[in-house]
């Protein structure tokens, strides 16, 4: 096989591991817009804070020390202990069901009915607000996160491709976090759709979906539905914050990831699963792919607006999205 | 008491559409201008300068443009930074590529390329609505910003990748540069302020404005009552654009001198005009004015209150920023969903009635 | 009563003019759904004109077909004697066809003297620039147009709310002004989608006394939909009666009430 063309399969499969974690944020979007209407702006930011949290909590960190100093001129940094890495991803997981409980009371209880575009920048404000509090919670110093996870090119790949090209071409190389990335993705779906479609609470989460009024007089609580869907979306966060932190670092432009989700869910539609990650894999292999074909022509970092103008374009001819709901419109 | 419209009678119905039917709101105004251009030129110093009031007056143009769009047609953009590079470097090809023309000329020369660039990347909401089209706007942040990062034509060639506005004076006095006066600032921007103020508010009172809104309020009733939508829409976006130009023109023109466009006109910029006119008040042009007094205000406030005051290092300054500026949007949109505007006009209310409140 | 092509005498003595706008063999689906079957009636300037039928019988698509806001699959639209091309709802409007909804379409955000100005938007012709100054002609539009509207606010009486936003009104006025907003285009043809849904007695009163007077003051031929059956009968000069879609009965409202077709679908039939 021509080198080019083995070049162009390695920046597919890559493009393909970097969809599936743009799906994996976009997830997050989908669970809570389906659930409650609210096209949850803060995800990323989210995940930047449950990443965040989970250093501190790993490193031992004071939480709000900074403050602390500089009102008391104290000086302290750490607990002076260090914990597992599973019991922190728990206690993470704890914080971001209280957040999830706290924004429903704080925020949205006084939206609800609001149109959506106003929920829209409620959560706007939202990101800001946690991204300010995040930061002045641990800091904003760029930290490390390191829960243990395989990282670097897997060598086995390599050698086991390296036949397939002439003598430039040492093989395939493919991260292995973005491997694990892929599978814990996998996963993840595979529970969520799981936990959707056979619990209690799952259907009672369909059924908001579906129907707000009608699950209301059902009985089905809504506030309670909400802070679920909250918490589960912490939740995707905070394993969205681990991949992404533990292969770019802990640092602000973690947020950012969530500007890489919308055009995955305008291209996928706002409402479905499945939408989410056939979007989140065309988006990466797409912007590789332009970036590694087109990119050089016109003087590369293609990536920044490639997703938005790929689905700015498609939306114009289908606004509904791949997988969306038809909308009918009437008077 | 002090404030009343009693034995204010408008007799014509031109009375009756002007801007300040009140006469105690029309004198208020008259004095505002007056101090405005008569007192505040020979007291303005480089701090009050740079710090408070050219940036006010900046950001009160970009927040009139989007609020045009936003606030009076409905459509969310968060474009805005985008846009305003548009300005800022329309002007700088303007100022390099005709030196002879007078500055003023350049400005709003921006503002017309902005209106056109504005309507290309409108042209989407007509099939695209809400926050889909809030969205599909990033399109237009993410992809301008990259083009005057990585055309060298827009920077012209210059090793930096950064533009610098060469001096341009006006009726022989200094404008741009390094050498400008603060008063021959602040004058030249409030010349813009008033101009866009003025045309802001004769657009929105009349049949154009009436057909933002009614888009905005109910676009399919308005279809059919006869607004052709794409015209209403785009022309919102046009008008807008302009605003959005000529202040990104007069940002980096008058205020910075010198730019990098990921830095000035990131999608940072986009969320603080939006955040201007929600927290002053969506589809009014006071609030304009007052959410980007609000939003240039707070933070050197804050600065000055915490830094300043209390020896707090900067950055927990910014992080307190943060979170104020991210509570203050959720807060008005929970309970004041019109904005600083809206606490004026109930302010009036109650100061008609007082010291009598029933 | 004897029609003919120029027109005919209603029983209160009003005479009727021709033709003004057509339907002919309209049929309108929606995937599978068939909302409207081969549907062919007319309606004459000056009449006042009423659909009626059960729920779902298409009378609201009907309607929505006239507007422009459903382009049936088949079938034609005449107005004024020509065969109108597939138009947009605005184009539509500009043709001088105005409409209320059922579900009131106010523009919640605007005063009332607003709304109704809305409705002049068809005849307001000044350019952007021209706007943007705010002198000459622009200003002398807006006084002109605000006169109009001013006596349309007048002729519904609704001075007293001229400054109010919408939102702040009772069901009733923004009905009104709905209607205020629809009259202010001075349309050829009036479409008012049930005028009087939701109303209690004293409002269904004040709004018929409107429809009549807009007919007999501006002459403006009028078509409406009704589930009011006693107010259909009174108000209209003749009457199309749908039932799943189609079309069963077409006349004065004598004629309609003594149709056994009509009777059978509001009463039902007995199947043996």
């Amino acid at each position: 096989m021509p080198d080019q063309l083995l070049y162009a399969i390695e920046v597919t499969l890559n493009g393909l591991m970097a969809g599936v974690l743009y799906s994996l944020v976009a997830l997050g979007f989908v669970l809570i817009f389906k659930a409650s209407g609210i096209f949850n702006y803060a995800q990323g930011v989210m995940a930047l804070f449950s990443a965040m949290t989970l250093v501190g909590i790993m490193d031992g960190q004071v939480p709000f020390s900074h403050l602390i100093n500089a009102i008391f001129g104290t000086d302290i940094h750490h607990f002076g202990w260090h914990v597992p890495a599973i019991v922190a991803i728990l206690l993470t997981a704890v914080v971001m069901t209280a957040f999830a409980w706290a924004v429903n009371q704080v925020i949205f209880k006084h939206l609800v009915n609001q149109e959506p575009i106003i929920l829209f920048m409620a959560t706007i404000g939202l990101a800001y607000f946690l991204e300010g509090f995040g930061d002045l919670m641990w800091g904003s110093d760029i930290k490390s996160l390191d829960v243990g996870l395989p990282q670097g090119g897997s060598f086995w790949i390599e050698e086991n491709t390296a036949w397939l090209g002439g003598e430039g071409f040492y093989g395939f190389f493919i991260d292995q976090l973005d491997m694990v990335a892929t599978v814990v993705a996998v996963i993840l779906v595979a529970v969520l759709v799981a936990f959707s479609q056979y619990t209690k609470q799952g259907r009672a989460l369909r059924a908001v979906a579906d129907d707000h009024q009608a699950a209301l007089s059902v009985g089905i609580s809504l506030s309670y539905i909400w802070v679920l869907v909250w918490s589960i979306a912490g939740f995707v966060a905070l394993v969205a914050g681990i991949m992404w932190g533990t292969k770019s670092g802990v640092q602000f432009s973690l947020s950012l990831i969530a500007l890489k989700a919308l055009p995955v869910l305008m291209l996928g539609g706002f409402t479905s699963i499945p939408g989410a990650i056939v979007g989140g894999l065309i988006v990466g292999v797409g912007e590789k792919l332009f970036e590694f074909l087109v990119g050089p022509m016109i003087g590369g970092a293609t990536e920044n607006w490639f997703a938005y103008v790929l689905a700015l374009i498609f939306l114009v001819f289908r606004p509904q999205g791949l997988f969306g709901e038809r909308i009918i419109e009437r008077v | 008491m002090f404030y009343r419209e009693a034995g204010d009678f408008s007799t014509t119905y031109q009375a009756d559409a002007q801007t300040f039917p009140i006469k105690y709101e029309r004198w208020g105004y008259y004095a505002i201008l007056a101090v405005a251009f008569g007192v505040v030129p020979f007291f303005i110093n480089d701090y009050w300068a740079n710090a408070v009031m050219i940036p006010f007056l900046i950001y009160a143009i970009a927040a009139l443009g989007l609020n045009i769009l936003t606030g009076y047609c409905g459509q969310v953009s968060l474009g805005t930074g985008g846009f305003m590079a548009v300005g800022a470097y329309a002007v700088y090809k303007l100022m390099t590529s005709f030196p002879e023309v007078n500055i003023a000329f350049h400005v709003l020369g921006a503002g017309l390329v902005t209106a056109g660039v504005g309507v290309l990347f409108g042209l989407p909401s007509l099939r695209i609505k809400g926050f889909y089209l809030a969205v599909a706007t990033l399109a237009a942040q993410f992809f301008l910003v990259w083009l005057f990062n990585k055309v060298p034509w827009f920077y012209n060639y210059s090793a930096s990748g950064q533009i610098t506005a060469p001096e341009r004076t006006v009726f022989g006095v200094v404008v741009t540069g390094p050498n400008t006066d603060a008063a021959a600032k602040y004058l030249f921007c409030l010349v813009f302020v008033f101009l866009c103020a003025w045309l802001a508010r004769n657009l929105t009172r009349g049949s154009f404005g009436r057909k933002w809104m009614a888009i905005r309020d109910m676009d399919i009733a308005a279809e059919i009552i006869g607004v052709y939508p794409l015209a209403a829409k785009l022309s919102a976006f046009a008008v807008s654009s302009f605003f959005i130009g000529v202040s990104g023109a007069l940002f980096f023109s008058v205020y910075l001198g010198a730019v990098e466009v990921t830095e000035a006109f990131g999608i940072q910029k986009s969320f603080l005009v939006l955040f201007m006119i929600i927290i002053g008040g969506l589809g009014s042009i006071f609030g304009s004015f007052a959410g980007a007094a609000f939003l240039v205000l707070m933070p050197v406030l804050l600065k000055n209150i915490l830094v300043g005051q209390l020896g707090w290092p900067t950055d927990l300054a910014t992080h307190f920023e943060f979170m104020i500026v991210g509570a203050l949007i959720v807060t008005f949109l929970i309970l004041e969903p019109h904005g600083l505007a809206q606490l004026w006009r109930v302010t009036k209310e109650k100061l008609r009635l007082w010291p009598f409140p029933h | 009563m004897t029609e003919t092509s120029e027109g005919y005498t209603t029983a209160d003595g009003r005479q009727i003019g021709g033709v003004l706008m057509e339907m002919k063999n309209i049929t309108l689906r929606f995937g599978g759904v068939t909302a409207i079957k081969d549907i062919s009636f007319d309606i004459r300037e000056g009449e006042i004109r009423a659909i009626i039928g059960p729920n779902g019988a298409g009378k609201s698509s009907m309607l929505n077909v006239i507007s422009g806001f459903y382009h049936p699959q088949e079938g034609e639209v005449w107005f004024h004697g020509s065969k109108r091309p597939a138009m947009k709802p605005y184009q539509v409007a500009q043709q001088g066809i105005a409409r209320t909804f059922q579900n009131i379409a106010l523009f919640e955000g605007m005063s009332v003297l607003n709304n109704v100005m809305t409705g002049r938007l068809t005849h307001m012709t000044t350019n952007m620039a021209q706007q943007a100054m705010w002198w000459g002609k622009a200003e002398r539009e807006e006084v002109e147009n605000r006169e109009i509207v001013e006596k349309i606010i007048d002729f519904l009486e609704i001075q007293h709310i001229r400054k109010t936003p919408v939102s702040r009104l009772p069901y009733g006025l923004k009905k009104r002004v709905e209607l205020a907003r629809a009259l202010a285009a001075e349309p050829k043809l009036l479409l008012l989608d049930e005028p009087m849904a939701g109303m209690n007695v004293e409002e269904k009163e004040d709004m018929s006394r409107f429809i009549l007077d807009v007919n007999d003051e501006f002459g403006t031929t009028i078509a409406l939909i009704e589930h009011d059956m006693g107010v259909v009968m009174d108000l209209s000069d003749r009457v199309v009666v749908m039932d799943y879609g189609k079309k069963i009965g077409d006349g004065t409202p004598d004629e309609v009430r003594n149709n056994q077709d009509v009777i059978d679908a509001y009463l039902g039939v007995a199947h043996d």
